[in-house]
């Protein structure tokens, strides 16, 4: 039974059949997918969920592609929530936990986007896939494609790093390096989708890549017990992100898989050398977001200019949470206090995330008793190098001769 | 898709597309005039949010391009 109905607009409501499309003709407004409500409300279940297979395929049910759809899938999603005693214990937060998103295959949260937008894509008859990107979402897509025997074209700036660079080229995609930055990549990308027939993943079908983000909510309510988190803290780049995971609760209540309707506090992070959403969060009209130019290390969501950025600020304000923002020195401190503290080594956007619930933490946001979620989006080997820039070696290294004598006279025990 | 229009600045640039193209104007510009918040504007590759806007100079030879800014990921 198809449970896909169309798409409409989240401006002006304007509806359209589905396809390979995600901007409103009548106002350029975001489309979002729309789903058959009544029909899922007999299907969906806890039991069949608990029943599906352990990665974010188990919420099939609510994702945009049919039951008869062969997914591309790498086992994404489904990752551990771990309840963070120590580092709550330096916060102040007696249940504080972690969502450890970069234990996905290309250990990013953007393999749960992008395995639902090829899935969509290969079913509806593209040949090829693409995205402008910069690392997390060309390593999702290259990998992906690969999987799904699908043609690939990334486009990236042409300074971006050689690790990254060659993450991305070993799943064999076209690789087009443009003379540009992140924002000037997007754009030209933006001006292809008229005269190509190919699926852009954070482009043209947008509406259905966007959907796969759900489940990392979902998955934090199934792993709490079926309950709702009291706060969730979540990185801002687009805001697409963000806005799927306010929809991923409304959907848990619709659906009756979690009890209560007291909706979680939803906080955005960014970083200050690319705070758009945070500047106009805290400024008298947090309707009007404008661009800025990026300049900071956590360049996975530097993003000039966030297309959900109003909603981001909307969501916030109406659920009781905030936008807070870092520096780059307290992006590098989170990254060492959480893999100090947890074991955990995530990436600068993470280090963005744990550097917001720190600072919001330490300024008396919470009594100590909620119940708050931090999604860590993404692997610390991904941008290591600030951590080599910023202090090449630890405080506690020590070097030492082969001898019982030279580590007696070194090294304290 | 590309057009030619005469125009000294950009906001005469849209009403020129608007007089060859009747009802594009209003699916740019909101009430007040301003540039819709899901359009973006670029003047020779250049967001015209983060220069001069809407009364930018232009000339010539200068492009200007209209794209959805709908658009996520990195």
């Amino acid at each position: 039974m198809p449970k896909l109905l169309g798409l409409r607009c989240r401006e002006c409501g304007a509806e359209y059949e589905l396809q390979a499309t995600h901007v409103c003709e009548m106002c350029f407004g975001p489309l979002d997918a729309v789903y058959d409500t009544a029909a899922m409300k007999k299907i969906v279940s806890r039991q069949r969920i608990e029943q599906g297979p352990k990665s974010m395929w188990r919420y099939r049910d609510l994702l945009p592609v049919e039951d008869t759809v062969n997914v591309v899938t790498l086992g994404e999603g489904y990752t551990p929530l771990v309840k963070a005693d120590r580092l709550g214990a330096e916060l102040g937060l007696r249940n504080l936990y972690l969502k450890n998103d970069s234990m996905n295959p290309t250990n990013s949260f953007k393999d749960r986007v992008v395995s639902v937008a090829i899935s969509w894509a290969r079913a509806h008859g593209f040949e090829t896939i693409a995205c402008a990107s910069t690392g997390n979402l060309a390593n999702a897509v290259a990998a992906y494609a690969a999987r799904a025997g699908l043609e690939c074209f990334v486009f990236i700036p042409i300074d971006l790093e050689p690790a990254k660079v060659a993450a991305i080229s070993v799943f064999d995609p076209n690789l087009v390096a443009v003379r540009g930055n992140y924002d000037d990549v997007n754009r030209l990308c933006s001006q292809l989708i008229e005269s190509t027939p190919w699926a852009f993943c954070n482009i043209n079908i947008r509406p259905f890549y966007a959907e796969g983000s759900k489940t990392l909510t979902f998955e934090t309510a199934e792993q709490l017990g079926w309950k709702l988190p009291d706060e969730i803290i979540i990185p801002i780049a687009s805001g697409c992100q963000f806005v799927r995971h306010r929809q991923a609760v409304r959907e848990l209540m619709e659906y009756g898989l979690v009890r209560g309707d007291r909706v979680p506090s939803f906080t955005g992070a960014q970083a200050l050398g690319c705070a758009p959403v945070y500047n106009a969060f805290h400024s008298d009209n947090p309707d009007r977001v404008l661009p800025v130019k990026p300049d900071t290390i956590a360049k996975s969501i530097a993003i000039g200019n966030p297309s959900d950025g109003v909603y981001v600020n909307r969501i916030a304000r109406e659920t009781g949470g905030v936008v807070e923002a870092v520096s780059e020195e307290e992006i590098v401190d989170a990254i060492r206090l959480l893999a100090r503290t947890e074991g955990i080594f995530t990436e600068t956007a993470g280090g963005v995330t744990i550097g917001v619930l720190a600072k919001l933490a330490r300024a008396g946001r919470w009594k100590g008793e909620e119940t708050v979620v931090a999604y860590v989006t993404g692997h610390g080997l991904k941008t290591a190098d600030v951590l080599a820039s910023a202090n090449g070696h630890s405080s506690r290294r020590v070097e030492i001769e082969p001898t019982m004598k030279s580590f007696r006279e070194k090294v304290s025990i | 898709m590309t057009v030619d229009v005469e125009a000294t600045n950009l906001i005469g640039a849209i009403v020129a597309l608007d007089a060859q193209y009747p009802g594009f104007k209003e699916r740019l510009l909101d009430e007040n005039g301003d540039l819709r918040q899901f359009v973006n504007v670029y003047l020779n590759d250049e967001d015209v949010r983060l220069g001069s806007g809407l009364g930018a100079r232009v000339g010539e030879k200068d492009e200007i391009s209209i794209v959805p800014a709908v658009a996520g990921g990195r």
